[in-house]
This record gives C-alpha cells, sequence and structure tokens, in this order.
C-alpha cells in the first residue's frame, strides 16, 4: 500500500470533494473542499486498506494575498503500514471548518493553536480557547497583517492581578 | 539636628548594615540568565561571600528579586504576584538584556523591561551576563541600601500595621 492508493481511493470514494493531488518526491498532498474534511478523515481512518491512526500534526498557513487565505494541513500516519500522508484544506476568511479533534484526539490542542495564532473557528470544538498567549490578548499574531511587535508595543504595560480588581 | 535625629541615623545605619549583609534571594529563574545566576551560587563564584546565597523557595522569606531571563507577557502577572508576596523591605535586580528591556526580542509576547511592571533597583545589562555580573550587581545593591536615609523605608514590616 503507499499514498497513492489512498489518492486513488479517496478520487473514487469522494470524487467530488477531492480538489487536487500533488506528489512531490514519493510524498503525496491531496487538497480536500473543507466542507467534507470530516467525512475524509473518518475515511482514511478507518479504512482498514489505509489505516491512519496517528495525526502527526495540524498546521495552518496564512497566504494573505490568495484567496482562500489560510491553508490547513494534516500531517497523517499509518502505523500499521508505516505511511505518511498530507491532507491540505482551504479556508476563507471569516469562514469556519469542522472539528476533527473528535475522530484524533490529538487535534484538540492543535486546533487551538491554529485559533490562537491565526483566529480560524474550528466548529463543535470542545473547548476552543487561547492556548499558548494569554487570554486577553487582542488579535491574532501568526497572520501577515499582524505586526511582529504588537500594536501597542511602545505603550506602558498594565498588569493587574485578580485580587487588584 | 536634635540627639533624637542623631539616634535615629545611627539606628538606621545599624540597620541598612543588616539588611545589605543578608539579602536573600526568592528562587526565580526565567530563562537562559538562570543558569549564570545558578553558577553564582556554585563554589568558583561564591555568592555566600555577600550574604545571598539563600535562596528562598518562598517569597515570604525573600529580601530580592533577581529576574534573571525573559519576561514574557503570559509570565507577567505571576512575576507581579510574587513581588507582591514579598515582605518589605524588598528590592529587585534586572538580570540580563531581557530583563533590562526586553533585549532581542522585540515582539508582542514579550514584557520590553521588567521596570515596566515593577520598581528595579539594579539593572545588570548582558546577554547573558557572566555571574561576576551578578555578584557586582548585588555589591551595587549593597551600597545603595547602606546609603539609604532613616524615614525612606519603614524599619519593620508587620502584618497588622504596626509599622516602626
Amino acid at each position: 500500500m503507499d499514498s497513492c492508493m489512498a489518492a486513488d481511493l479517496l478520487k473514487k470514494t469522494f470524487p467530488e470533494a477531492v480538489r487536487d493531488i500533488e506528489e512531490f518526491r514519493r510524498e503525496t498532498s491531496i487538497t480536500i473542499d473543507a466542507g467534507k474534511i470530516r467525512e475524509v478523515m473518518t475515511f482514511l481512518k478507518e479504512n482498514e486498506k489505509l489505516g491512519y491512526d496517528l495525526l502527526l500534526d495540524l498546521a495552518g498557513v496564512d497566504f494573505a494575498d490568495r484567496s482562500p487565505r489560510f491553508m490547513i494541513a494534516y500531517l497523517l500516519h499509518s502505523t500499521k503500514f508505516n505511511n505518511k500522508l498530507r491532507i491540505k484544506t482551504t479556508v476563507a476568511e471569516g469562514a469556519s471548518l469542522d472539528t476533527i479533534s473528535d475522530i484524533w484526539l490529538a487535534a484538540n490542542w492543535m486546533e487551538r493553536e491554529v485559533y490562537d495564532l491565526l483566529g480560524i473557528i474550528f466548529n463543535n470544538h470542545p473547548n476552543l480557547r487561547r492556548i499558548l498567549l494569554p487570554e486577553e490578548f487582542v488579535g491574532h499574531p501568526l497572520r501577515k497583517d499582524f505586526p511582529v511587535k504588537g500594536p501597542d508595543f511602545d505603550q506602558p504595560l498594565h498588569v493587574c492581578l485578580e485580587e487588584e480588581r | 539636628m536634635g540627639v533624637e535625629n542623631t539616634a535615629a541615623a545611627s539606628l538606621q545605619e545599624v540597620i541598612n548594615w543588616a539588611r545589605k549583609n543578608s539579602v536573600w534571594p526568592v528562587t526565580f529563574g526565567l530563562a537562559c540568565c538562570a543558569l549564570e545566576m545558578m553558577v553564582a551560587s556554585s563554589s568558583t563564584y561564591d555568592i555566600a561571600r555577600f550574604g545571598a546565597e539563600v535562596f528562598r523557595p518562598s517569597p515570604r522569606q525573600a529580601d530580592l528579586m533577581i529576574v534573571a531571563g525573559t519576561v514574557t507577557r503570559k509570565m507577567a502577572p505571576m512575576l507581579k504576584r510574587i513581588y507582591e508576596q514579598m515582605p518589605e523591605p524588598k528590592w529587585v535586580i534586572a538580570y540580563g538584556a531581557c530583563a533590562c528591556s526586553g533585549g532581542i526580542f522585540q515582539t508582542y509576547n514579550v514584557v520590553q523591561g521588567v521596570d515596566q511592571i515593577i520598581p528595579v533597583d539594579v539593572y545588570v545589562p548582558g546577554c547573558p551576563p557572566r555571574p561576576e555580573g551578578l555578584l557586582k550587581g548585588i555589591i551595587t545593591l549593597q551600597e545603595k541600601i547602606a546609603a539609604e536615609p532613616a524615614g525612606q523605608r519603614n524599619l519593620v514590616s508587620l502584618p497588622w500595621g504596626n509599622n516602626g
């Protein structure tokens, strides 16, 4: 079994959801329609010939000048066949994406990280809060239009403890 | 200047002498500067020569906070809380470029100098400063404590407010 088999099976099962299949140095990337992400992920995990039982990584990318603006990349691994697969999907600014944190529990914190740094909303996520930045932080700093120094870089910092409020 | 004033000034000198020779730091290391701070208490540098070798795990027993390392925005409330928990009299050394001014991290998630949150007595620049830098910082702080005039701080600090 190889990644191409996953591509073939996906194309056969979800002909309307598969947007693009790339092959580069024996790595396969499949672009999926964002609305079908849950069906596709469940299929990839539970199909006996594929068995992608491990979510290695989930990352968001901001392309700023592209439309749709954001891309989410899922890196899957099959411990059964020792095989990796990259699934991509695109999200427009202001749009949201279904969570896959009930399919792979590992996605819980990764989706929170993507939400924290890029501001992409994951529907039905059990606990969609900021994970790296303080909760009162305003903005999503990994967006290309966020200034690296922050919007209030040269302003004095006010730290107010809970007991002082 | 009356007799009382002279006596008060002499008493202040004695108190300052006692304070400056046992400055107990609170254990508070944030980043790589903390490693240099730890080395300063090793036998090679021997911070005990200045009476500051007792790193207290509890801020209630400490006089000095050595802010050793990068202060992130998320850490800022904890840092302020630990400082508030220290009893008077208390002093602060900003140890390293990050604690002094944010250092190389001119970003949204790093506090641009710990003096934005708490008052700082001595700044020790460097990235990281050598342990000798910390020793020099403590000596400078001792000189500062020794020169404190009467009335600048309460002589004793009591929880029920009856300060001397």
